[in-house]
């Protein structure tokens, strides 16, 4: 195996147990997916496209019907790597009050690695750093349900990194959120991913936020329909269409603004982007 | 209504109460609460409750948050200081009209439990006003962890009263939340007699427990993620040492009890 891989999906299935006798439809179907250290990857798709379940299965809270998946060399299926995997792999969800154990955001934080057994003054050391890279440093001793969204959702993060995990899944973690919390946990997952080299899979279905990643995965009904670089996989609207996502709206100005022959030229994915072309382009006649 | 609630409420501060072990300072509230039920005249009493004022001087509570605290439970002062004054018969009769009769020592066992009840609100809110909840279960956790080699899963209880102390704030807003969208929808909350004003909760209710099993489900799988098999292994940030104030406040509250069980050898008792 390459030892860059830090996730690997094997040709995955997974349905949910079902309460009735008809069984549930696949919510994976012959996956195969590889996340290699220190990626930022965003999964796209809409409701019940199946990319929820790439966090669980990934956390090994489930297992698949059928395939593998490898996290670190370790597979899932084994039980007794089930902790070992969960300190690899951290998860994020989409409700922040569903996630906070504590009452004060320190305790919270240290929660994690309480549960590892590290060393009391070890576990000072990580609350402090990981509160430190979240940006919530001054925060430490409020209460939680005080907190905006955007911050218990940071708070949620710290208590991931504060336990060293190598890759950290958020799963829908802005959902809930308003733009500004929005763009706090995004800013936060990219500092992380740079500064400490924290492998992320950023699960969304904000065009925004899946444009800042190094690599987009669009899930469709359970299977991987694209695979790429934001340029690569946004080049091909139709299929964006076909999944019920959107184009992110400064793509969609560009494209409009072709139809109208004004080619503003390379590729355009966010609103800076847009602007530099933009800019670009005007200047351009502005000579001519 | 329910946000006014202060029991149960924690105040962070720098006293030297706040900053007592939380274990000290459960076992200084036991032996407090124990030393209001040894006194038996209005001199022991008078000790016990001079001390718990004192105790709450010191931790630089304001006296008017607690007595606030006090209103929600004014009902049951009042209701146990009449039974106290119509159920005691001896003494002299002050007055006597129908079945009831008022007696001097009625009166007295009255005027010692109010003041009885009312101290030992101060003793217990001052734990909860000056410990964070977080200290709390981690000092009974600790006070109790002998339990465990007779197999009482002290940990598991732990983490069930700290799970719920996160969760009341939450549940509340949730409350308030539902309350408002079945307003809106029609329902009509605050109107009817008690049997219709309680039927009327219904709607309320349901959906919030139907909401805490997801909840629940979520925080299991979220406390999966982060490793959690239980107390086993399990370390803790905080570290707790005992210093020389939690042995000196140990030794006061004790001689106190000396102190109240002196003056109840000494005076004649009244309850």
């Amino acid at each position: 195996m390459d030892s860059n891989t830090l996730i690997k999906f094997e040709d995955v299935s997974f349905r949910y147990e079902s309460d009735s006798d008809t069984p549930n439809p696949l919510a994976l179907e012959h996956l195969n997916l590889e996340i290699k250290n220190g990626e930022f990857v965003a999964v796209l798709g809409h409701n019940g496209s199946g990319k929820s379940t790439v966090a669980k299965l990934a956390n090994a809270i489930a297992v698949p019907e059928s395939g593998k998946i490898t996290v670190a060399g370790m597979d899932t299926s084994d039980e007794s790597k089930e902790y070992d995997i969960r300190q690899n792999v951290g998860v994020v969800m989409q409700n922040p009050d569903n996630q906070i154990v504590a009452t004060i955001v320190e305790e919270d934080v240290a929660f994690g690695p309480e549960n590892l057994g590290v060393d009391p003054d070890e576990i000072r050391k990580r609350v402090d750093e990981a509160l430190k890279a979240v940006g919530m440093y001054e925060y430490r001793f409020h209460e939680p349900h005080k907190l905006s969204g955007g911050q218990k959702q940071r708070v949620a993060i710290a208590g991931i990194i504060a336990m060293r995990t190598r890759c950290i899944i958020l799963d829908e973690p802005t959902a809930m959120l308003d733009p500004s919390g929005r763009r706090d946990v995004m800013n936060v997952m990219l500092k992380l991913n740079k500064e400490m080299g924290i492998t992320v899979v950023f699960i969304t279905h904000f065009m925004e936020e899946a444009i800042k990643a190094d690599r987009v995965v669009i899930m469709d009904s359970g299977k991987k329909v694209a695979d790429g670089t934001p340029v690569e996989v946004f080049a091909n609207e139709k299929l964006i269409t076909d999944c019920g996502l959107e184009m992110p709206p400064a793509a969609v100005l560009a494209k409009k603004l072709r139809d109208d022959n004004i080619n503003l030229g390379g590729d355009i994915l966010s609103a800076d982007d847009f602007i530099a072309s933009f800019e670009k382009y005007m200047s351009g006649e502005a000579v001519k | 209504m329910i946000k006014d609630i202060t029991i149960g409420q924690y105040f962070p501060g720098n006293s030297v109460v706040h900053k007592l072990d939380p274990r000290i300072k459960i076992v200084l509230t036991v032996f407090m609460i124990a030393e209001l039920f040894v006194c038996k005249n209005f001199y022991s009493l008078a000790l016990a409750c001079s001390f718990s004022v004192f105790a709450v001087l010191i931790s630089k509570i304001s006296i008017r948050l607690i007595m606030k605290g006090m209103k929600s439970i004014a009902i049951i002062i009042v209701f146990t200081s009449l039974l106290q004054i119509f159920y005691n018969d001896k003494g002299t009769v002050l007055l006597e009209w129908w079945k009831i009769k008022i007696t001097s020592s009625g009166l007295c066992t009255s005027a010692f439990m109010i003041v009885r009840i009312m101290a030992l609100i101060f003793v217990s809110s001052l734990l909860t006003y000056t410990t964070s909840p977080t200290a709390l279960t981690d000092g009974i956790e600790r006070l109790l962890s002998p339990l465990n080699y007779i197999k009482i899963p002290v940990h598991t209880l732990a983490m069930m009263m700290t799970i719920a102390l996160r969760f009341i704030p939450t549940l509340i807003d949730e409350i308030e939340k539902i309350t408002d969208s079945q307003k809106a929808r029609g329902a009509d909350l605050e109107t009817g007699g008690l049997v219709q004003r309680a039927k009327a909760l219904v709607p309320v209710f349901v959906p919030l427990f139907v909401n805490s099993f997801r909840r629940a489900y979520e925080l299991a799988f979220a406390m999966e993620c982060r490793c959690y098999t239980g107390g086993e292994g399990r370390t803790r940030m905080k570290k707790f040492k005992l210093c020389a104030r939690d042995y000196l406040s140990l030794v006061i509250v004790v001689l106190v009890l000396a102190g109240i069980i002196v003056l109840n050898y000494f005076f004649k008792a009244v309850i």
